[in-house]
This record gives structure tokens, C-alpha cells and sequence, in this order.
């Protein structure tokens, strides 16, 4: 070009910025934009506080020496923690029990072994069987699961709440998020490593065991912590399954009723406006969900942790 | 498909297993085949039974009440209790998600992946929605509780639809999140580079450009995260929907925005724990709850095979 011989003519930098009004316009977008990113932190930083703050006035205010007590029963003053987390333990327990085998097996079929036309048609109903609501989950496991299934292994279960039938409800629940996370780990796996171990004689069932599923190993290790997370922060299917709703004694068998923190908060806070009232009832609550929310989210940062070394390597 | 490298895999195995076992049969695959199978038939057959029961115990009881079930109020007998209050509290909380989370989530996913770069600002944002969509959905009724319930008391009402909504909202956030970004970053880079090459401006791309094509995914995602929603009560119990019968008629919007509230879920949840003269209606309640969430899937997964686009 010759324009360098008119320097009249010579473009500035104000002309390739185009119109002020565009790049006012740009600005205000962007801003808008990042204001709505930045709200989740805010959202993080106002749960830790409610629940840190509350938490506190409850530690500061309870007798520590009922904590370590053995039962739960926050209307007479008992806040026996490691009941509710025993609790919480063993319905989640159960659930994995139930969960891992079922999520792993439907993974390592529907990603091995499935005609790309069963994949296309089970995946959809697994993610109807995700979406079926906890609450429903609950009254299955309460009218139909306590009588069928765990009456006859602890017979005598009080009028079918026990948290044996809670746990088998939380393990459907969460068999769908392991099998999806499991089997996209599993799928994540290259072709080329089959190819190698077929190609040194082995056979598929040795190729699935030795081959997919070690090489997909963290993310199955990741969908088995994410399940047990959820199944330790489930609420309703507890809440309504595993009785206790007054109060429970430290106990571990599946065959009674139990009380976990998710339970307990519902309990507390549907029991009766007591909630807010001025005892301890309503910073309990707060600390309860503290401490499932430090459990929880340990967890879920851990299976994050697993989940990102197979999108590394592969 | 993306399976074809597999697809060679299993006829190269297929060649070679012939040529090695020479026809004969390996049980032990056989059987290890079927006991896969057999869990995957295990997992279906307990959808399959819980819909079973509940529709065989719950259509009789809809078609008895008819409509009378679906509009009348909670009530303290149960061949005079309905939905009727459960459904409008529920649509009302689905507004509220519509309303804040979608522009708040899209617009979030938008920043995160058309503007932020690789910093260590984006991704914090990144890790904390990851987080924030697992922790449980009972913390997000504490969070409601103290902060809507009792710190804001004066401008929501206390235990009202407004804080119910609000939390919901809050929610089902870091999903939208989740899945509107997915939807952009599955659009092409190209698609940005040819807007950008005619001198559009990076709003402008997003507008014109990016947010079209994503559009199926974002919508799909929006009523995935709607229907989660719908279902969700350990919060909505917390922040205070109404368990037990209630009847009040509102007149005015801000009498209904700050008065009680209740929800389809709630409400099942309520007369679960009733006597069993509720069972009836507990399975009515839950029929009609399946009913719309499976409505609101297909449609999402139709949407999605209409609109999916392979680039």
C-alpha cells in the first residue's frame, strides 16, 4: 500500500477500535457476565458462613460432654454426633453394598459388551431411573422394600422402618450416577488397548478385567466416591424409610431404626416450629449440616481429583 | 459413530478367538457375560417394579377422584385431600428457577468459557460450581434457612414461597452452569474465528454465532436441571413449604410471594408419613409426580436428538 505517503491518511489506533458505543456496549456485557460467574463464589462463601456461624453458637453453648453421649435426641437436650454419623455410615454402607455391584456390572456390559443400539437405548433409562424423585425412592423402600426384601432376612423389623430398607433405597438411587460415571471412564479408554491385549490372544472377558478396568481405574474409584457421597447427603429416602424420627440410640444394625444427619435435620425440622425457637434445636441443625457438608465436600474434591487424571492421560 | 476403532477391536477378536478356540466353547466368559447381564437386568427390573407399584396403586385412585384430586386442597381427610395447592406451589418455585438460575447460569457459563482465560480466577470458578453442584441439597435448605428464612425475614416473610424459590433457584445453579457450558464448548472453534475474521466483536460472536448452535444443549440442560428441581423437597422442607393442610387464598402477588407455600413433593412426603388410610393418596400424588418428569425427560431427550449436531 502507499498510504505512508499521505500522513493524513494514516490509521491510529482510535480507528481500529471501532465506535465508542460498541465498546461501551462490549464492556457492559462482559461485566454482566462476570458478575453472574462470581456469584457462586459468593454462594460458597454465604453457606460456609451460615452454617460456620450457627455452628459455632451451637459448639460454644452445648455441653460437650452430651456430645459424646450415646443417642441422639435433640428435644431432651442429647446430641449425640457419632450416633448420627454411625447412622449416616451405615445406611451408606448398605447402599454401596447395593449400588457397586449393579452400577459397576451395567458399566463394564454397557461399555464392553453392549451393540452401540443397547447403549443407545439403556443409557436413556438409566437416566429416567436418575431422575426418579428421592421421595418416591423412600415410600418404596418403606412399603414395599421393608416387607419384601428385608422382613424375612430381620424379622421383626419395627413396623418396617429400619435402615437396612433406607440403605437398599439410597443404593438404586445412586446405582445410576456410578454406572454413568464408571461406564464414560471406561468408554474414555482407547481402542488401541483392547486392540493390543486381542491382538497377545486374550479374551474379552480378560480384556475387560485386565485391561479396560484397571486403565479406567481411577474414574471408577471416582464414581464410587461420588456414589457414596450421595449417598451419605441423600435425605428423603431416609427420612421417611428409617423411623427414628424422634430420636435414635447409638446403633450400627441395620435391622433397627436409625437416625443419620440428613434425618435428623428434617426431623428437627419438621417436628415443629421448635426450630426456632430458643434452644439448642436450631444451631444443632446448622452444625449437623456442617458437618455433612466437610464430609461431602472431602469427598467430592477427592473423586474430582480421580476424575481429572483420566482426562489427563487419555 | 465414534465406535469405529472398537468395532475393529471386537472383529479382530472375533478372528482370533475363532482361530485359537477352534469353535470350542469358554464357559467361564459365558457366564461372566451373563452375570453382567443379569445386573443390568436387576437394575431395570427395580425401575420397572417401583413404576409397576406405584401406578398400580395410584391410577385407581385418580381415576376414582378424577380431576377433583389434581384441583382440591390439602385437607386433614384423605378422600378429601388433593394436589390442587401442591401444583401451583410447584410451578410457582419452577418460575422462580426459570427466572433467576437460567440467566444467571447461562450468563456464568457464557464468562467461563467465550471470555475467562486459563487463570487462576477462572478456575476457582470452575472447581467451586463442581463443588457447589455436590453438595447435598439439604445444605442448600440451611442456606435458605439462615439466610432467607431468618436474616431477610423482612423483605421475604419468613418461611414464604419468596424464600423457597429463592433457594431453589441457588440450587439448581451450579447445574445450568454445568451443562450450558458443555453446550458451548461443543461448538467449534471455527464458528468464533470466522465471526471474529469479519470483525465482529466477541458480544457480538457470543450473540450471533456461539449461543445459536448451543442453543439444544443449553435448552436440554436447562429442563434437565428444571425437572431436578421439581422433584427436590429435603430443602424446600427446611426453608419452611408447609407440611400438614393449609388453605389461604391470596389476592395479591406480594401476599403470595411472602405467604406459605407448598409443593408436590412436599405434599407426598407429608402424607407419607401419615396413617396408611393416605396410602392412596400418597401413590395418586406420586403418579401424577412421575407422570410430569417423565414428560419433562422426553422432551429433553427429544430435543436432543432432534437438534444434536455432529460437526
Amino acid at each position: 500500500m502507499t498510504a505512508s505517503d499521505q500522513p493524513s491518511a494514516r490509521i491510529s489506533i482510535g480507528d481500529l477500535r471501532g465506535s465508542p458505543a460498541r465498546r461501551r456496549r462490549e464492556l457492559t456485557v462482559r461485566i454482566l457476565f462476570l458478575a453472574a460467574a462470581s456469584l457462586s463464589i459468593v454462594i460458597s462463601l454465604l453457606i460456609i458462613v451460615s452454617l460456620a456461624g450457627q455452628a459455632w453458637t451451637f459448639i460454644s453453648q452445648v455441653d460437650l460432654a452430651l456430645i459424646v453421649e450415646r443417642g441422639w435426641f435433640p428435644r431432651r437436650d442429647l446430641y449425640s454426633i457419632q450416633t448420627i454419623v454411625a447412622g449416616t455410615l451405615t445406611v451408606a454402607t448398605i447402599g454401596m453394598l447395593v449400588a457397586a455391584p449393579l452400577g459397576l456390572g451395567a458399566a463394564i456390559y454397557l461399555s464392553e459388551y453392549a451393540s452401540s443400539r443397547v447403549r443407545r437405548t439403556i443409557k436413556p433409562i438409566l437416566e429416567i431411573l436418575a431422575g426418579i424423585p428421592s421421595v418416591v425412592l423412600g415410600y418404596f423402600a418403606l412399603q414395599v422394600i421393608s416387607p419384601t426384601i428385608v422382613d424375612p432376612i430381620c424379622p421383626g423389623a419395627t413396623e418396617g422402618f429400619n435402615m437396612a430398607a433406607a440403605g437398599i433405597g439410597v443404593g438404586i438411587l445412586i446405582t445410576p450416577l456410578i454406572a454413568s460415571v464408571a461406564e464414560d471412564a471406561m468408554y474414555a479408554v482407547p481402542g488401541s488397548l483392547r486392540e493390543a491385549s486381542y491382538g497377545l490372544g486374550a479374551r474379552k472377558r480378560t480384556t475387560s478385567l485386565k485391561i479396560v478396568f484397571p486403565a479406567a481405574i481411577s474414574g471408577i474409584v471416582a464414581a464410587l466416591i461420588l456414589g457414596f457421597s450421595r449417598g451419605i447427603g441423600e435425605t428423603m429416602v431416609v427420612s421417611i424409610a428409617a423411623g427414628a424420627t424422634g430420636g435414635s440410640l447409638f446403633t450400627v444394625n441395620p435391622c433397627e431404626p436409625g437416625q443419620t444427619m440428613t434425618a435428623a435435620m428434617t426431623a428437627l425440622a419438621t417436628g415443629s416450629d421448635q426450630v426456632r425457637g430458643a434452644t439448642l434445636a436450631f444451631p444443632s441443625l446448622f452444625f449437623v449440616g456442617l458437618v455433612l457438608f466437610v464430609f461431602t465436600l472431602v469427598l467430592n474434591l477427592v473423586a474430582d481429583r480421580f476424575v481429572r487424571s483420566v482426562r489427563i492421560r487419555y | 459413530m465414534a465406535s469405529t476403532p472398537r468395532a475393529q477391536a471386537m472383529t479382530g477378536a472375533e478372528a482370533v478367538r475363532r482361530s485359537i478356540e477352534g469353535g470350542r466353547t469358554d464357559w467361564r466368559s459365558v457366564a461372566f457375560q451373563g452375570f453382567l447381564v443379569l445386573l443390568l437386568v436387576l437394575t431395570l427390573a427395580v425401575l420397572a417394579w417401583l413404576l409397576v407399584v406405584v401406578f398400580v396403586n395410584g391410577v385407581p385412585v385418580l381415576a376414582e377422584r378424577g380431576a377433583d384430586f389434581l384441583f382440591s386442597p390439602l385437607a386433614s381427610r384423605p378422600a378429601e385431600a388433593g394436589v390442587g395447592q401442591a401444583i401451583v406451589g410447584s410451578l410457582y418455585l419452577m418460575l422462580f428457577v426459570a427466572l433467576i438460575s437460567f440467566p444467571l447460569g447461562i450468563g456464568a457459563a457464557v464468562y467461563l468459557e467465550e471470555y475467562a482465560h486459563d487463570s487462576r480466577f477462572t478456575r476457582l470458578i470452575n472447581t467451586i460450581v463442581r463443588n457447589l453442584a455436590g453438595v447435598p441439597s439439604i445444605v442448600y435448605g440451611l442456606l435458605g434457612l439462615a439466610i432467607f428464612v431468618v436474616a431477610l425475614a423482612d423483605f421475604t416473610g419468613g418461611r414464604s414461597l419468596l424464600s423457597g424459590g429463592l433457594t431453589m433457584a441457588i440450587l439448581v445453579l451450579p447445574i445450568v452452569i454445568i451443562t450450558s457450558a458443555e453446550a458451548l464448548r461443543a461448538v467449534p472453534g471455527a464458528i468464533r474465528e470466522a465471526a471474529f475474521g469479519v470483525g465482529a466483536t466477541r458480544w457480538e460472536v457470543v450473540r450471533s454465532h456461539v449461543l445459536p448452535y448451543a442453543a439444544p444443549g443449553i435448552f436440554t440442560g436447562t429442563i434437565l436441571s428444571m425437572a431436578r428441581a421439581f422433584g427436590e423437597t429435603a430443602p424446600l422442607i427446611l426453608v419452611g413449604a408447609v407440611v400438614g393442610g393449609f388453605n389461604v387464598e391470596y389476592d395479591n402477588i406480594l401476599g403470595t410471594l411472602q405467604g406459605r407455600y407448598t409443593a408436590l413433593p412436599t405434599t407426598v412426603y407429608d402424607w407419607a408419613r401419615k396413617p396408611p388410610s393416605f396410602s392412596g393418596n400418597v401413590y395418586a400424588a406420586i403418579v401424577v409426580l412421575i407422570v410430569v418428569l417423565l414428560l419433562v425427560n422426553a422432551l429433553a431427550i427429544y430435543l436432543r436428538n432432534r437438534f444434536e449436531r455432529r460437526w
